[in-house]
């Protein structure tokens, strides 16, 4: 991510969207990280990896990404080419590991955003403008620790960097 | 103030006092990765370049969640992980031994005041024997295996007390699904969940385990139980390593408390298509049923496959019923055979699967047909979360699964408990 910026349009999914829905565990048993993208929200969406354009980003409501573990999840939203999920809030686990494999999660009031509206992400400022509505609508601080390792495009290259956790990362 | 269970456990960790909300790195006495998600751990892991994880003596493999092997893509995944295991010395749970969490917990691999981590949500069952465990990624594993270190945010704990005893008929699945179904599926969501009461304090390590497996349901970072001379002897009876257990000080600030009266419970049921869709049994009484399946690492347990026993013994299940039942381990599955309870459900017209995750995780073994309706021991009802996005997954306990089996459809287990 070299100038920390995004755009794209938006597909928008309600709450509660789990990480069985965003990636079913029968299609998880692979490295092929590309073939994922194909079965992405296939039990609630059956065609939509077809809708993706590069850049396009995922709108949820409340607690994305909730269940299962499986990394699987944010690296098939990845592979599809969506730039960013943004939603009410996250599930703990679907939360980190998003920023671990450098997948913008953020939270914002996402009631501003419809379906198709074309977004523009300022992740240094924190804002996201709803272009289709002419509305700025801002985002809620990430912790910094999950910055510098979105930063960096995910933990491997934070840890390759700098070879180790800081002592205290707040 | 005083400080909780997990504040506790942590701040003992980095030899520093640390409270909810504070950002730390934690050192790691324990982590596990299984047949799904550890390859991505492995991939991850050689993008650092490096010959060595950090301690292998503290990491585990178990293969789990596609077993016996359904196709050659995942035999390739499983010898992946073998083959990374005896390159690093790390122990290794090959096929048919069973669920990853019952394992780390019946070897005694993590203790009461661990830190203990999984590529599994469920990891938070370690909590039944007062360790702080909970599920991460692969790429966070991999920065564990790495570093043996994770950066995390101490979290805030919900105290849930819980009074009196449960019925007769009625169980800790039908307790950790009415509490869920309060709580909804985002209501502990980053906080912990420590688990007290009579109830509680009655209850064996076993059905603990139950409890503390389905917190993050609610979105928990973990369940967690305080240990007692129970959890004591059950872990010293497994493991010679020492530990620090800790509870929560007297004057522990807790974000919310929480008072159940256990004895006013009448067995739950969760409708699909998710967990916090509970009702009382008798909202769901008469729903018909194709398939039972009691096993996995919420109620997979000898007690549990008990539980079932002692409806189907002695009665058959419905001619329009597939019950597959799946031992949690070879230990259990063992322990099952010489007791008598295997063959009583093989009688009643069980299908044994190997222990494993089974049909749960909707790989293999036992995938539902279209507009089919499941009555289930597990933890999870997504749509499509046993491998068919056409079929309904009900949650219940292993009592009110074997009832179901043998009415064809939804029944209360209570009137065979005469």
């Amino acid at each position: 991510m070299s100038d920390f910026s995004l755009k794209g349009r938006a597909h928008k999914f309600g709450d509660d969207i789990n990480t069985d829905y965003i990636i079913a565990g029968k299609y998880t048993k692979t490295l092929n990280l590309s073939d994922l993208a194909t079965h992405l929200f296939e039990d609630i969406d059956p065609d939509f990896y077809k809708k993706v354009k590069p850049g396009d980003v995922v709108v949820a409501g409340r607690n994305f990404g909730c269940g299962s573990s499986r990394e699987q999840a944010p690296v098939a939203i990845r592979e599809s080419g969506i730039s960013a999920v943004l939603a009410k809030s996250f599930a703990r686990i679907f939360f980190r590991n998003a920023i671990n494999i450098g997948l913008p999660a953020l939270i914002c009031d996402t009631d501003e955003i419809n379906k198709g509206d074309e977004l523009e992400i300022d992740l240094e400022k924190g804002i996201v403008f709803n272009v289709t509505r002419n509305k700025e609508i801002s985002m809620e601080p990430m912790p910094a620790i999950m910055k510098d390792i979105l930063k960096e495009g995910g933990l491997v290259s934070f840890l390759k960097k700098h070879g180790d956790f800081i002592k205290k990362a707040n | 103030m005083g400080k909780t269970i997990v504040e506790k456990i942590i701040s003992k960790h980095l030899g520093e006092e640390v409270k909810a909300g504070d950002f730390c790195v934690v050192p790691v006495d324990m982590l596990m990765c299984h047949d799904s998600t550890g390859p991505l751990a492995i991939k991850a892991f050689r993008e650092f370049e490096k010959d060595r994880v950090w301690d292998p003596t503290k990491v585990v493999f178990v293969l789990d969640h596609a077993t016996p092997s359904p196709n050659e893509r995942v035999s390739g995944l499983h010898d992946m992980l073998r083959s990374f295991a005896k390159e690093q010395g790390i122990q290794l749970f090959d096929v048919g031994e069973g669920i990853c969490h019952q394992l780390v917990l019946e070897k005694g691999l993590v203790l009461p005041g661990d830190i203990a981590l999984g590529t599994d949500s469920h990891t938070c069952t370690y909590g039944a024997v007062g360790a702080f465990s909970f599920g991460i990624g692969s790429t966070d594993a991999s920065g564990v295996l790495l570093t043996g270190k994770l950066w995390l945010k101490v979290p805030h704990t919900i105290k849930l007390a819980i009074d009196n005893k449960l019925q007769q008929g009625v169980y800790p699945k039908d307790l950790i699904l009415h509490i869920i179904g309060l709580l909804k599926s985002d209501g502990a969501d980053y906080l912990c969940i420590e688990f007290a009461g009579e109830c509680i304090d009655d209850m064996p390590m076993g059905e603990r385990m139950t409890l503390c497996n389905m917190a993050i349901e609610a979105g928990a970072k973990g369940g967690i139980v305080a240990p007692d001379a129970k959890t004591l002897e059950w872990v010293r009876s497994r493991s010679s390593r020492s530990f620090v257990p800790q509870k929560s000080d007297e004057d522990a600030y807790f974000i919310d408390v929480l008072r159940i009266d256990a004895a006013k419970l009448e067995p739950q049921v969760a409708f699909p298509h998710t967990v916090d869709n509970v009702h009382p049994i008798t909202d769901a009484i008469g729903t018909p049923i194709q398939q039972v399946f009691i096993g996995t690492c919420t109620n997979g347990r000898l007690e549990d496959l008990k539980e079932a026993a002692a409806i189907l013994g002695g009665r058959r299940v419905h001619k329009d019923v597939r019950l597959l039942v799946c031992p949690a381990s070879r230990r259990i599955l063992i322990e099952a055979t010489k007791e008598g309870v295997i063959s009583s459900l093989l009688e009643a017209g069980a299908t044994i699967i190997p222990p494993g995750c089974g049909p749960c995780p909707g790989t293999h073994l036992g995938v539902p047909g279209d507009g089919e309706n499941v009555i289930s021991t597990a933890n999870r009802n997504f749509k499509g979360r046993m491998g068919n996005n056409k079929s309904n997954i009900y949650l219940a306990s292993p009592a009110t699964c074997a009832a179901s089996a043998i009415e064809g459809k939804i029944a209360d287990p209570r009137k065979y408990l005469h």
